[in-house]
């Protein structure tokens, strides 16, 4: 066990927690920020995606030892009052079936606008193409993803 | 007008819960069961009154409508409360939904599965908000002294015209809560509905979009232990022995032992299907450190039975097809002349692996048993069965059993066996806390309850004019004889032979989102385009020629078919207009295909290019009959994700074993579809006809697979017969 002082939506959290475990774990079991989602647990559907500096970032594989100062966003602190113009174009395309993988799926995509504000649709597929929708909701996940970059 | 009756015999379906007293308040406080922001607090009303067990009227007129079935992703959390507000004539502003418990006194059938939630639950619900709507006008009518007939209702506030007075909802809450459950009550005509039949936003969006808890695995409690399973590696092992001493005092872990969550004199039900004996379990602190010690934990197998490789099950299917059974499932006519003096002779034979559900939210369970008493939160679609299965393993009496459901992260059937929520609350029990059983996507992978393997062999025979005279089917899957006998082309074809066996295998399998529907109706389209195109006949005009036939002079007595030719041909002739058919001649490679499941209707038209092996689908057009429509915008959703489900797993997914141990074990070797793979354009038409609605969660996924294949062979000139088609081999290579 060791404790790591890390930065989480913009707050300090202390944790004490064995090096090896990924940040994903960190987040769910000790902050209890479920919000960023269990999926595969190795790096292939997209669930756990958080931003570490702001790029999109597989939880389930990220050592909590290897943060250090690195600012973490996850769902919860994406926006103060969920209203991310992701978010907002979530709600307003209706995206989510069962809703699980939509949180990874968010983070992938403003990520995305962050880096490239009017993406092409090849662009879109291609940049959320790492995270698996079992429910199938892709062509609403690539009209949400337009939705929010024209705004 | 429709009047409907709110008693049958002596069983009343809505009851008063001022008038039962103390014994029919719904085991679920509103206010207690939930945190809540002090905004929300604030706005709650001062007082809420239960008018019945679906929903509860606030005296500021704000509704509370309980949601009674659960949630996997179809979105009867959000319909099936619509119909409620509906009939209760309020705005749906003001109607806040919540997840009923189960509460078998209150709620008929809380069954999350075959498509039935808004078919079934459609006359109830309705019910209930109408009986409410008329409670509340009797109790007006009462307090204003005017006759009850007079007075109208609309968004929640109450008008008698004539003396001018109007009240809300809210103001007369408290006193229509005293007035006596009228036996009979009015329903709203399709042309005066407000709610149903509009666009409606998912009503747990906002919690999805900002990461709030709301899935079983998001399930916190204080003193909540971890708890994992190490299942038998191979179907047809089972546990030996176990090291448990040399990981227990690895770092946050509690206790390690062996359970048998289903000992063998153990009453099974169907729910309980995967159920395994005894299992192999680690509790602790943290998930990670429970995953930890999973790896380490050494344990022995040994084989109880015989240990199948996908080899062997393409083998004996194989068989299995070469082989008449004793009976015959159906037979019109006589085959065997008829193929004697046709024309022409078309067979084909086509083939399908294995499928794990791969819901994305892996099984788990909470689960807080004491000795009087059992606790369990979790996603689970047949939460009444669990209740009886428990009640049976931990001796308790069904009254002490408290299920809840929470949101699910998916369910394709993989949820109606609730063998997990059994585990749970044997492991809490033997441990004495509060725990939550978390599955690894290895473990729910690997341990399932899949989609069967299944073969199926058509011949059909033509006459010298292209006329479709004869017509056998064979088909066999694991654990599952595929065939719906009675479905088209049944009643269609003067000779017909439908015939079916079973596979007993190892290898659980059990529903999978469409059940032998997801896989015979992708075999069957596609050999009706094969006979089509033999037949010399546009494969949509080919398919209405048989329609034709089964309404205006079935084969046999048509009350033995399980569809309706005329809404069958509706739905094609729907998507033949819509995607301005013409075959081969859009500069795209189409297919066609039309299906019947689920008591609705789908016809589709698929447009691709290939690009080498892999289909880029550009454009899906599809017709749906499936009655009524509750919630277009959530409809559509439904339809878009059977089409993408259907395409992804038909072209792409297989579970394939050795030696009876699954070779897939998670995504890097089990393939899903993803962003890029799906189709680029979907565009959904249903029919308007006014009658009840149907399943919706399923129908539009087994006809895509048709369409599909139909659409492949334009583009490549060869017909595709094994899925997945992306190789288009006997995939069970095991």
């Amino acid at each position: 066990m060791a404790t790591f002082t890390l930065n989480i939506n913009g707050q300090k959290q202390e944790v004490d927690v064995d090096p090896s475990t990924p940040i994903l774990w960190v987040l769910r079991d000790n902050l209890k920020l479920v919000g960023t989602k269990y999926g595969c647990g190795i790096a292939q559907c997209g669930a756990c995606t958080i931003h570490v500096d702001g790029t999109a970032t597989r939880s389930c594989v990220l050592p909590v030892s290897s943060i250090g100062d690195k600012k973490i966003t996850t769902i919860e602190g994406l926006s103060e009052n969920g209203d991310h113009p992701v978010q907002k174009a979530w709600l307003e395309v209706d995206v989510p079936q069962c809703g699980y993988c939509q949180a990874g799926q968010i983070m992938t995509a403003s990520a995305l606008l962050e880096q490239n504000p009017n993406p092409t649709d090849e662009e879109i597929e291609t940049a959320m193409n790492g995270n698996i929708c079992r429910c199938g909701t892709y062509l609403r996940i690539r009209k949400a993803v337009k939705t929010a970059s024209q705004s | 007008m429709t009047l409907i009756k709110t008693k049958i015999g002596r069983r009343a379906f809505i009851r008063n819960t001022g008038l039962a007293g103390g014994g029919l308040v719904l085991g679920f406080n509103w206010l207690a069961s939930c945190k809540m922001t002090p905004e929300q607090v604030n706005s709650m009303p001062k007082e809420w009154f239960e008018l019945n067990g679906f929903l509860k009227i606030g005296d500021n007129g704000m509704v509370t409508i309980m949601s009674p079935n659960p949630e996997i992703g179809q979105n009867v959390k959000t319909a099936m409360p619509m119909i409620v507000a509906e009939e209760l004539d309020v705005a749906w502003k003001d109607v806040i939904v919540e997840q009923a418990p189960l509460n078998t006194d209150i709620f008929t059938r809380q069954l999350a599965g075959g498509s039935q939630s808004i078919r079934q639950g459609w006359e109830g619900l309705r019910m209930a908000g109408a009986t409410a709507r008329q409670m509340l006008k009797e109790a007006a009518a009462k307090a204003w002294e005017v006759p009850v007939g007079e007075i109208t209702t609309s968004e929640g506030v109450l008008t008698h015209e004539a003396s001018g007075k109007s009240a809300g909802y809210g103001e007369i809450a408290s006193a229509a809560a005293g007035i006596e459950v009228p036996e009979e009550v009015e329903l709203k005509e399709q042309k005066d509905f407000k709610i149903i039949g509009t666009d409606r936003l998912n009503v747990d969006g906002p919690k999805i979009v900002t990461g709030k808890p709301l899935y079983g695995l998001d399930v916190q409690r204080d003193g909540m232990l971890i708890a994992m399973i190490v299942h038998p590696p191979a179907f047809g092992m089972k546990l030996k022995d176990m090291d448990a001493e040399s990981v227990k005092s690895m770092p946050g872990i509690r206790d390690v032992f062996a359970i048998e969550p289903y000992p063998e004199d153990l009453e099974k039900q169907w729910s309980d299907g995967g159920a395994i004996q005894e299992l192999a379990v680690v509790v602790g602190n943290s998930t990670w450190e429970c995953m930890q010690a999973k790896k380490a934990l050494k344990v022995q197998w040994e084989e109880n039975s015989k240990l199948e490789s996908s080899a062997y099950h393409d083998e004996a299917l194989a068989e299995l097809l070469n082989t008449a059974p004793k009976e015959a499932a159906r037979k019109d006519g006589d085959v065997d002349a008829a193929f004697k003096k046709a024309a022409k002779i078309v067979e084909s034979t086509y083939t399908a692996p294995f499928l794990a559900h791969n819901t994305m939210e892996p099984m788990n369970f909470f689960a807080d048993v004491t000795a009087d008493k059992a606790e369990l939160l979790g996603p689970i679609q047949t939460p009444e069965f669990l209740e009886i299965t428990l009640a049976s393993r931990l001796g308790l009496p069904k009254e002490k059993i408290d299920i809840m459901m929470t949101r699910m992260g998916g369910g394709f059937g993989r949820r109606l066996y609730g063998t997990f929520g059994v585990e749970a609350a044997v492991i809490s029990q033997k441990v004495g806390a509060p725990i939550k059983l978390v599955y690894t996507r290895e473990d729910d992978m690997t341990q399932g309850t899949y989609r069967p393997s299944y073969k199926v062999k058509y011949k059909a025979g033509l006459d010298e004019n292209g006329n479709l005279i004869a017509w056998h089917v064979r088909g066999a899957g694991t654990n599952d004889d595929l065939i719906f006998e009675n479905r088209f082309p049944a009643g269609a074809v003067d000779n017909y032979l439908a015939e079916k066996h079973s596979l007993q295998t190892n290898v659980t399998t059990g529903a999978w989102r469409a059940p032998r529907s997801n896989f015979i109706a992708g075999a069957e389209q596609a050999f009706m385009d094969e006979v089509a195109e033999a037949a010399g006949k546009d494969p949509i005009e080919f398919r209405l020629e048989l329609f034709d036939r089964a309404i205006s002079n079935p084969v046999g007595d048509p009350k033995n078919n399980d569809y309706d030719p005329e809404r069958y041909a509706g739905v094609l002739k729907l998507v033949k207009e819509k995607s301005n058919w013409t075959d081969g001649s859009s500069g795209k490679s189409r297919g066609v295909s039309a299906y019947y499941c689920h008591n609705s209707y789908v016809a589709q038209v698929l447009d691709l290019t290939m690009n080498g092996d892999t289909p880029n689908v550009d454009k899906v057009w599809c017709a749906v009959d499936c009655g009524i429509v509750i919630n277009p915008l959530s409809a559509k959703n439904q339809i878009e994700g059977g089409i993408v489900d259907g395409i992804g797993h038909a072209t792409f997914s297989a579970m394939t074993f050795k030696d009876g141990k699954p070779e897939q074990s998670n995504f890097d070797r089990y393939r899903l579809i993803r962003n890029i793979e799906a189709p680029k354009e979907i565009e959904t038409f249903f029919v308007d006809n006014g009658i009840d609605p149907t399943g919706l969660g399923e129908p539009s996924l087994p006809p895509i697979v048709g369409a599909l294949a139909n659409a492949m062979y334009k583009a490549t000139g060869r017909r595709h017969y094994n899925q997945p088609l992306i190789s288009d081999k006997p995939p069970l290579v095991g």
